[in-house]
């Protein structure tokens, strides 16, 4: 089976995030970058696949500056056999990214693969976008939020999150998969990885997203500041304050 | 002058509420506002009350092949009316289908997409959306260059107003399902048994490691069953395997912005309060005066949850009998 499995690299959970003086972007000197917290989730299920179905490939593709490097090698470790970086250093939105995504996945295999793997958004943008862009640029499904994927490398049965419940889902492959936590457990990587992964390798192509690019970003703020809340002393009291001030019950 | 399509979500033969948001923020905008409504039977009968909300014209597309969600369907139908109408603007609300939608209809239109706004406007003749990254901790304005402009917009956020009593002229379609729109199929939906979402949810009553073990979560069912709320948990204790990631609030949770959100036993981690700050009102309950929650919470109690929880559903349970 071909795999690809498309990864981004946001600030880690933990980060407090500092506006920069351009009023755009964020200060990323203090900033640990890691690989896309959903992303390991449709990394390890390509892994998986590829474990299952001998002769699969799975190659790891991202878009962004030189920094992306140690997540490909982190990729690598797992399990991924080959990478291709796509190198923008300010890729522009969704649009821009999955135009130049679904290009070099066709390039790369030589056609559209049998399965293409996103996290179901990333931590940074949250836009949720990429993925069923890239399915539709492809000219095959997508189905997203997924918690649970069987395949025989033909069809699949999926089950996908929705609000207050589960869709239980029949496709055929090719297929563009957006993984929701629960789908595995994300393995880490073992010795034998980190060193198989020093050899394998990385394409690195110069692109720019701006051609497909749709809107611009024009201001980023921190979002307002709640003022200081009152402290009550009991549950009574807070009732009280509930009903006849905040009016929310 | 501006024409808007408004796509309306029905799950189970319901018109969902944000789709009404949607419809009604479309209205409030201006310019011509029609609606595609999609489903099985009875999509078209209730499609006239739309009016009520500001659609002038709705389309319904009635079919069993389309009563559960199918997206290369749902995609192509809504796609074909925007290009035969020449609409300049699509909403949809940022729930599970409009944010699996949004992205299909943006390739097929063309158009510039601003995921899960939390404000949209039209000022220097510029299509403007306002929306939370990196989950919740910035905030961002975005200016769209499509010549379609293509909005979700997220649920709890803007007013459903009715507006009159007209109805909306209704134009029936029929639909004859290809096998293009076959390649994924929904077999079946399993809900979760009388449990409300969190993420759609006007009232959350959430649980950190403060409650200690996950038979106490009782507690906070009890009280979030008062209130008609659902019950939502941190990270942690999801991680823990104590509650179902499905509840979980936060960076790798769910983002939630109820009217009345209780936070019992959460420290209140940078990751979680991410995911709820947007709330229009926090209540945080910890035995931690210093607990980060208290920083965003609007009131605050101090002291043990174990006490303060079964008075404070029993103090509802007055409030609300009245």
């Amino acid at each position: 089976m071909n795999i690809a499995v498309c990864i981004s690299q946001v600030p880690d959970t933990s980060a407090r995030i500092k506006i920069a003086s351009d009023g755009k972007t964020i200060e990323t000197a203090d900033v640990n970058f890691v690989i896309n917290p959903y992303d390991e989730f449709a990394l390890e299920e390509a892994v998986k696949l590829k474990e299952k179905f001998a002769g699969s490939t799975v190659s790891v593709f991202t878009i962004g500056g030189d920094n992306v490097i140690a997540n490909l090698r982190k990729a690598f470790a797992v399990g991924a056999d080959k990478a291709v970086h796509l190198k923008d250093e300010t890729p522009k939105d969704a649009a821009g990214v999955a135009a130049i995504l679904a290009e070099a996945i066709k390039s790369h295999f030589g056609a559209v693969p049998d399965l293409v793997f996103f996290g179901k958004e990333s931590t940074d943008f949250n836009d949720a976008q990429v993925g069923p862009m890239v399915a539709e640029l492809l000219g095959i499904p997508a189905v997203t939020v997924v918690v649970a994927l069987e395949t025989d490398g033909t069809t699949a049965k999926i089950e996908r999150e929705i609000e207050g419940g589960k869709e239980m889902i029949e496709a055929g492959l090719p297929l563009v998969i957006t993984a929701q936590k629960g789908l595995n457990t994300p393995r880490v990587a073992n010795m034998k990885g980190i060193m198989a992964a020093k050899s394998k390798p990385i394409e690195t192509k110069p692109v720019s997203t701006d051609a497909h690019s749709k809107l611009s970003l024009t201001k980023l703020e921190k979002p307002p500041q709640k003022q200081v809340g009152k402290m009550v002393g009991t549950a009574a009291e807070l009732v009280g304050l509930l009903h006849t001030e905040a009016k929310v019950v | 002058m501006s024409k808007s399509l408004v796509f309306i979500e029905q799950r189970g033969g319901k018109v969902k509420r944000a789709s009404l948001e949607a419809l009604s923020k479309a209205a409030a905008l201006g310019g011509d506002v029609i609606a595609v409504a999609i489903g099985g039977t009875g999509t078209a009968a209730d499609a006239a009350s739309l009016g009520n909300y500001g659609a002038t014209k709705v389309f319904a597309f009635e079919n069993e092949s389309l009563a559960n969600y199918s997206a290369n369907a749902y995609a192509k139908l809504i796609s074909k009316i925007a290009k035969e109408e020449s609409v300049s603007l699509v909403f949809l609300s940022a729930t599970a289908m409009g944010k699996d939608l949004a992205p299909r209809l943006s390739v097929r239109l063309g158009g510039a997409l601003a995921s899960d706004c939390v404000d949209v406007k039209h000022e220097d003749g510029k299509w403007i959306a306002t929306r939370y990254v990196y989950s919740g901790k910035a905030v961002a304005t975005l200016e769209l260059q499509g010549e379609i402009n293509i909005f979700s917009l997220r649920p709890n956020v803007f007013p459903a107003v009715k507006k009159s009593d007209a109805a909306a002229e209704v134009i029936t379609s029929v639909y004859e399902p290809e096998s293009a729109d076959l390649k994924t199929i929904v077999k079946e939906i399993v809900v979760s048994a009388g449990k409300l979402d969190v993420a759609e949810a006007d009232i959350v009553v959430s649980g950190g490691r403060g409650m200690k073990a996950p038979e106490h979560f009782n507690l906070l069912e009890d009280l979030a069953k008062v209130l008609g709320g659902a019950v939502g948990a941190s990270r942690a204790v999801v991680d823990a395997g104590w509650r179902p990631h499905s509840e979980q609030v936060g960076q790798t949770g769910k983002v939630v912005s109820p009217k009345l959100y209780i936070a019992c036993g959460v420290s209140g981690a940078v990751q979680h309060l991410a995911g709820m700050s947007s709330s229009k009102i926090i209540v945080a309950i910890n035995k931690d005066k210093d607990a980060p929650i208290f920083q965003v919470a609007d009131y605050g109690i101090v002291g043990d949850v174990f006490e303060i929880l079964p008075q404070l559903t029993e103090e509802f349970k007055k409030v609300l009998a009245h």
